[in-house]
């Protein structure tokens, strides 16, 4: 059935693919034999990759991760919804609403400008300090709004370039329909922006997961911190390596899967 | 050669200083130098105003003390100064010792050297005037109901778990600074440092900070002991070993704490 077109482009293919396998070999098999022949090899090996250390800090630092996890559930819808309300107020189109153009962009530029770790301690220590009774001073708590208004910034400005990327046709021909401003954005607008900017959201998504770990500055035990006492306790490094892999089993998917929507879209889009 | 000759000729030429060891010549980074780290900052009573170049403070006092045991004039003293995770990476270190008290335990004793210990802290318990005027006492069963926050490269936070196991569970920070930040927030009740440092955090760092009470080292299983850090397999380690047993044995490593570490008298021992 294959033409000869097909033969030759399969054999092509069978060619590329057998180069690109030698030459990944061929850069694995350099480092493994180089990199050990580095004078301090040794002892970055036992200090940064000790089999016993990993084993032995493995299943605390899996329960600490549990930590990052229930931060990070409980802020992104906290974020999407903060988010959506600053890029709404953003793009308010009516004279009357000016103020809120104008608290959206100062929001904008305040909370994106500010390093998150600054915002952290500022609003961990700084906001309990002021005589909040407990629980209500918890670093959880404030840790978590520190984490909200720096990335509901982010989150509002990715919204808002998919609302802009929205052709102005569509809302004429809605305004055409009789449909209210109001109906406009939530029918006709939102739909079509908040599905084109879900690969970027989901990008937002994986940097908060490793953002997460900052709130360990004010007090939370969670995986960087496990990993950083069982550091000052071992003198070894390792722990920071096992928490990496742990990190990288839920990030790497995470990408992996914001990729493929994006491919999706883009297949979608041509 | 060349090396054996200087140090031959320095040895020759230097008096007194020179004339009570050789066993550290050719063994430290730069010849005829002692090269000693200590923290950035550093804190008091370990060193006094952040400059261990004059010699005040415990560490200081003991660094200098050990030069001059080792042979070393004050002037060949050279002072850098390193994170804890600098001190414990791995590769060439730009120290021949590092103080900054560093506890000594097995654990880190696989991947550094440590000398001698040059002090056994006593571990002491910071909290507020405002939780001691609502009922704290240096008792076990009022420590165990507060909420505990410990320095991450400090050995407090096994002593918090296995000797006090407090109700909840602690929260832990970078230094001492945060720990004074959270417990003047509120969300944290007690704090746990080694005596000389609680009682510096209580006065000078905090406004409303008090000094509870104190573990008693010589009840302690495994006490907290400070020694100087050094590369695993250092060759200076003997020769630091032998002049703080010297220090010890004649009386002037007692002095030197005497000196630095005296308030530590009245603080209540935890029952």
């Amino acid at each position: 059935m294959s033409t000869r077109r097909a033969a030759y482009e399969a054999r092509q293919r069978r060619r590329a693919n057998l180069l690109a396998g030698a030459s990944t070999l061929v850069v694995l098999g350099l480092l493994v034999l180089l990199v050990p022949l580095a004078p301090g090899w040794a002892a970055v090996k036992s200090s940064f990759f000790d089999g016993e250390i990993f084993a032995r800090t493995f299943p605390d630092l899996a329960r600490a991760f549990l930590i990052n996890i229930a931060i990070f559930a409980w802020s992104v819808p906290l974020i999407m919804v903060l988010g959506l309300a600053i890029a709404l107020a953003r793009g308010a189109r009516a004279p009357v609403l000016f103020p809120m153009r104008i608290f959206g962009a100062i929001y904008v530029d305040l909370f994106r400008g500010i390093p998150v770790v600054l915002l952290v301690y500022l609003v961990g220590f700084g906001i309990p300090g002021l005589g909040l009774p407990r629980p209500w001073n918890s670093p959880y708590i404030w840790g978590t709004v520190a984490l909200v208004l720096t990335y509901s910034a982010y989150v509002a400005e990715v919204l808002r370039s998919g609302i802009e990327s929205i052709h102005a046709s569509q809302r004429n021909a809605a305004i055409c329909l009789g449909l209210s401003e109001r109906d406009t954005m939530r029918y006709v607008i939102l739909p079509q922006a908040i599905r084109r900017v879900v690969p970027a959201n989901m990008n937002m998504l994986v940097a908060l997961q490793k953002d997460v770990a900052l709130l360990s500055f004010i007090g939370p035990v969670e995986i960087l911190r496990q990993a950083g006492i069982f550091k000052s306790l071992l003198a070894n490094f390792t722990p920071y390596v096992v928490a990496a892999v742990i990190f990288l089993c839920v990030t790497v998917p995470a990408t992996r899967y914001a990729d493929y929507l994006m491919n999706r879209d883009r297949d979608a889009r041509t | 050669m060349k090396t054996i000759l200087t140090a031959t000729i320095l040895t020759l030429t230097a008096t007194g200083a020179f004339a009570a060891s050789h066993c550290a010549a050719g063994k430290t980074l730069t010849d005829g130098t002692l090269t000693i780290a200590t923290g950035n900052p550093a804190y008091y009573p370990w060193v006094i105003d952040d400059a261990p170049e004059a010699g005040q403070g415990f560490e200081a006092a003991v660094a200098y003390a050990l030069a001059e045991e080792m042979g070393f004039a004050a002037e060949n003293v050279t002072w850098v100064r390193t994170s804890f995770d600098e001190a414990i990476q791995p590769g060439a270190k730009d120290f021949d010792l590092n103080m900054q008290q560093f506890s000594i335990t097995a654990d880190r004793d696989r991947v550094v050297d440590f000398s001698a210990p040059y002090y056994t802290a006593p571990q002491a318990v910071m909290t507020t005037v405002e939780a001691v005027e609502g009922g704290a006492t240096p008792t076990m069963d009022s420590l165990k109901g507060m909420k505990w926050g410990v320095v991450a490269s400090t050995t407090a936070l096994p002593v918090v778990m296995e000797k006090i196991q407090p109700d909840q569970s602690p929260l832990v920070y970078d230094d001492n600074a945060n720990i004074t930040a959270a417990m003047q927030a509120g969300q944290i009740d007690a704090a746990l440092f080694d005596l000389p440092t609680a009682l510096f955090t209580a006065a000078v760092l905090m406004d409303n900070g008090v000094v509870l009470g104190q573990f008693d080292p010589s009840a302690a299983e495994s006490p907290d002991q400070f020694g100087a850090l050094m590369l695993e397999g250092s060759a200076l380690k003997p020769c630091v070993d032998e002049a703080l047993a010297a220090l010890t044995d004649s009386g002037k490593l007692a002095a030197i704490e005497a000196e630095w570490l005296q308030d530590a008298v009245g603080v209540p021992l935890i029952k």
